[in-house]
């Protein structure tokens, strides 16, 4: 407990010293404007930065997250358009369910044949990809076909503000849906056993089966929760930028595993935690939006990405070898 | 009530053509402690896997209690108080002390939430009974060996263990670490829980088991009382052999010059100014405790260590090998403690394996002289009594002992005169090992090789070298020779180390 403390301790200190890096060279940062756009920014990656955790933990990496969001979303909103249905709750339950059925097609597949999980989702992402484009098409549901029900929820705000050039911008209601997300993961990874087996899995799978794990409900639970996490952050992203695009998260899986990473989760399994990865998530959208703020052109940002995964992963595995000594 | 917790009767397990046991027998009564022996390959795991349920025996009996159990699986085996403690403990590194003594319970009663104040009070208790202080809050992988094997402990005993089954439990342990082993066992002892200690060290065994069952070959064939055996007698019981007694007695002509002479070898952080001089023809053993340095050493000497040394004079020369190169061409050859991971090339042919080392001196212009491949693997395969198909076989389907001896006849290919052994018989079985304790003297006494051999085996030390150092934090803090060097004085100068 004293570790798992500290570790977080670690990330956020390393959050601290960027803001007030930040915060130096670019003063416009602390504009409430900034900071609310921030905070938008964190909820789609944060929840799937949660599933992204749960399997890391557990000693896996999962790629296929975003394809799997992009087609959630992308299967529901046209299926919306097609049947003519407005709604929220249903929509939502859609896209989560379509997440839990392809993560539990990547559990399947890295349960029953023992398999890779960086080489198992490298390919369910491509053929999820190439399924939703060939069967569905490829053409953007923009905001005049959009459902107004899915805009209408995305654009609720908790509070907003005039800034000083006269624009409003408000707080994202959706942080609420991230935090209260957030919460559940910690409480399952946490207080319960099914939590806790993630850990012990990720630890030492053959100590965890001889201890009385079930293996195969552990890995299925972490697939098919980071599945559910992403179909649902998908349909949340769609109804929060009122627009629905089949090609949408390509490459993010880096930066979502670089945040993940950052958080101090060990990409050798059996560490990590949900505060630790919202830092870590924070963190990343934090410097991103900075380089923006900056006008530092995007693909330069792909350079900044790579090396924090590269630094981050440094410097865990750093860490997770001391503690082998 | 019955006499006896648990006893395995006429019990026979086959694996394909092979007979793991052959119609053993073994009882336990409550609260005994017991020592299982047997070499290597002689059924000793195969039998605690029938006890736990894990194997289902093809033929025989299994009495818990006095009750026939039909079938025995791995659940019932825990129901009915078997707990095995295997070498690697089965324990999760990365979860802490008072977690890991939880899980398993909590997994058993089935629960779905995980209370962490009951973990830490089942944790604190359990280790209270045990009389030992372990922080329950640390990671267990921060904790050393003993405190691992403490905790396997703890976790046996939550599960309300009444045979706590323990594989080899003293192999990476320090003296004292063994004697506070032992005063748990004891502990154990007294609260009616009956341990069977599985192992090959006779002299701990000796110490603290009270009855003795001796396998060898998948037979029993000893059982009794220990105070009924003695060391040789347990010895020829386990190997069937009268171990040959004599000491290496090198033959050194009085002028020749040394092989090897190192003065104040130091490597930063492992190896603390060592002294060494080897002459041909002797047979010079190491005894250390994992982590004395002597691995680190040998590499040393091998040329893979960033090393100094006010003098390192090999083969006439003054010169330090820098490289495993530099050190092959000065005549030094290196057997490795883990051939399988830093030596053989498991799906390469034993002659590939083999011709490795010399590949330079097998050239023809740009290509491999294939016949002279071909001679010098014959000439060596024969001389190492491999026991394979021909040369071609791949390395990876040959037994522990043969692998070995590709890996020798691969450093004798080099001509090495200077030749280091890092646990020569690891894992091999009693057969091969005497031929290859029989193969090392010939090439120390006929062929003048200077042997420097590194073994956690006492016996295996005493047995075949003219000298023997005790390292301890990189230094050699022992030296016995001639009629000193007996079993007894290196245990326990090996026992004096903390």
């Amino acid at each position: 407990m004293k570790r798992f403390q500290s570790t977080e301790a670690v990330i956020a200190l390393v959050l601290l010293a960027v803001t007030v890096l930040i915060g130096l060279i670019n003063p416009a940062f602390w504009g409430v404007a900034n900071l609310f756009s921030l905070a938008k920014a964190n909820v789609v990656i944060g929840i799937m930065a949660l599933g992204v955790l749960l399997i890391m933990i557990s000693g896996g990496i999962d790629v296929s997250f975003p394809a799997i969001s992009a087609a959630a979303l992308y299967i529901t909103v046209r299926t919306m358009v097609a049947l003519d249905y407005d709604g929220v709750l249903l929509p939502f339950i859609a896209a989560s369910v379509i997440g839990v059925l392809l993560g539990a097609f990547n559990a399947f597949i890295i349960d029953r044949f023992k398999m890779i999980p960086l080489i198992v989702t490298l390919g369910t992402a491509s053929i999820i990809r190439g399924l939703v484009l060939g069967l569905l098409g490829t053409s953007i549901v923009n905001i005049n076909k959009m459902p107004d029900a899915l805009i209408e929820f995305g654009k609720q705000d908790l509070t907003t503000v005039t800034a000083q050039n006269g624009a409003t911008v408000g707080l994202t209601a959706m942080i609420l849906v991230y935090l209260a997300i957030a919460l559940v993961i910690h409480i399952i990874l946490r207080h319960t056993m099914t939590g806790r087996s993630v850990y012990a899995y990720g630890g030492d799978p053959e100590s965890a089966r001889r201890a009385g794990v079930n293996t195969r409900r552990t890995i299925f639970f972490v697939y098919c929760t980071a599945g559910l996490l992403a179909g649902f952050a998908g349909l949340l992203h769609s109804s929060m930028i009122w627009q629905a695009n089949p090609r949408d998260f390509m490459g993010l899986e880096l930066d979502v595993i670089a945040a993940v990473v950052l958080g101090g989760a060990s990409i050798f399994g059996g560490r990590g935690s949900v505060l630790g990865t919202m830092i870590g998530v924070f963190t990343l959208v934090m410097v991103k939006n900075s380089l923006i703020l900056m006008k530092v052109d995007t693909t330069w940002q792909r350079v900044v990405v790579g090396m924090i995964i590269i630094a981050a992963t440094a410097i865990t595995a750093w860490r997770d070898r001391k503690k082998l000594a | 009530m019955s006499e006896y917790l648990i006893e395995l009767k006429n019990i026979s397990k086959r694996f394909g053509g092979v007979r793991a046991l052959d119609g053993v027998s073994i009882c336990i009564r409550p609260g005994e402690i017991h020592c299982l022996a047997g070499e290597n390959g002689s059924g000793k795991s195969t039998v605690i896997k029938v006890m736990s349920g894990i194997y289902t025996p093809e033929e025989g009996e299994i009495l818990i209690d006095g009750t026939a159990v039909s079938r025995l699986d791995p659940i019932m085996a825990v129901q009915k108080g078997v707990q095995v403690i295997y070498q690697d403990f089965s324990l999760f590194g990365n979860l802490t002390v008072a977690e890991n003594l939880a899980l398993n319970t909590y997994l058993l009663e089935g629960r779905s939430r995980m209370d962490w104040p009951r973990a830490r009070e089942m944790a604190r208790e359990v280790l209270a009974r045990l009389d030992v202080e372990i922080d329950i809050d640390a990671e267990v992988e921060t904790l050393p060996t003993s405190g691992k094997q403490i905790v396997a402990i703890a976790r046996a005993l939550l599960a309300r263990a009444r045979l706590i089954v323990m594989d080899e439990p003293t192999t990476a342990l320090t003296g004292h670490e063994v004697d506070a082993l032992f005063g748990i066992v004891r502990d154990l002892q007294k609260q009616g829980i009956a341990v069977l200690f599985v192992s090959h060290k006779m002299r701990e065994m000796l110490e603290i088991s009270e009855r003795l069952t001796v396998f060898r070959n998948g037979k029993k064939v000893a059982e009794g009382a220990m105070s009924e055996f003695d060391e040789p007698a347990i010895t020829r019981a386990m190997t069937g052999l009268e171990l040959d007694d004599e000491p290496y007695e090198p033959e050194i002509p009085a002028d020749a010059a040394p092989a090897l002479e190192v003065e104040g070898l130091t490597v930063s952080g492992s190896v603390d100014d060592v002294s060494l001089t080897l002459r041909p023809g002797e047979i010079v053993g190491i005894s250390g405790l994992i982590g004395s340095g002597r691995t680190e050493l040998a590499r040393a000497l091998f040329g893979m260590e960033n090393a100094s040394a006010r003098r390192f004079r090999v083969a006439g020369k003054d010169v330090l090998p820098r490289s495993v190169q530099e050190a092959i061409s000065l005549g030094i050859a290196y057997v490795p403690e883990d051939r399988l991971s830093e030596g053989l090339f498991l799906t390469q042919s034993i002659e590939r394996n083999m011709v490795v080392s010399i590949l330079d001196r097998l050239r023809r212009g740009l290509f491999l002289d294939r016949d002279a491949m071909r001679g010098k693997t014959e000439e060596m395969f024969a001389a190492m009594q491999i026991a394979a198909p021909s040369p071609e076989t791949a390395v990876g389907n040959l037994s522990g002992g043969n692998a070995q001896r590709v890996m020798l006849g691969r450093w004798l290919l080099t001509g090495a005169k200077v030749l280091i052994l890092n646990g020569p018989t690891v894992g091999v079985d009693v057969g091969s090992k005497a031929k290859i304790h029989h193969i090392i003297r010939d090439l120390a006494r006929e062929e003048g090789v200077a042997v420097l051999m590194i073994s956690d085996d006492v016996p295996e030390l005493t047995g075949n070298c003219n000298r023997i150092h005790v390292m301890h934090e990189g230094r050699f803090v022992g030296a016995f020779s001639g009629a000193e060097m007996t079993e007894d004085a290196i245990n326990d100068s090996l026992k004096a180390l903390k």
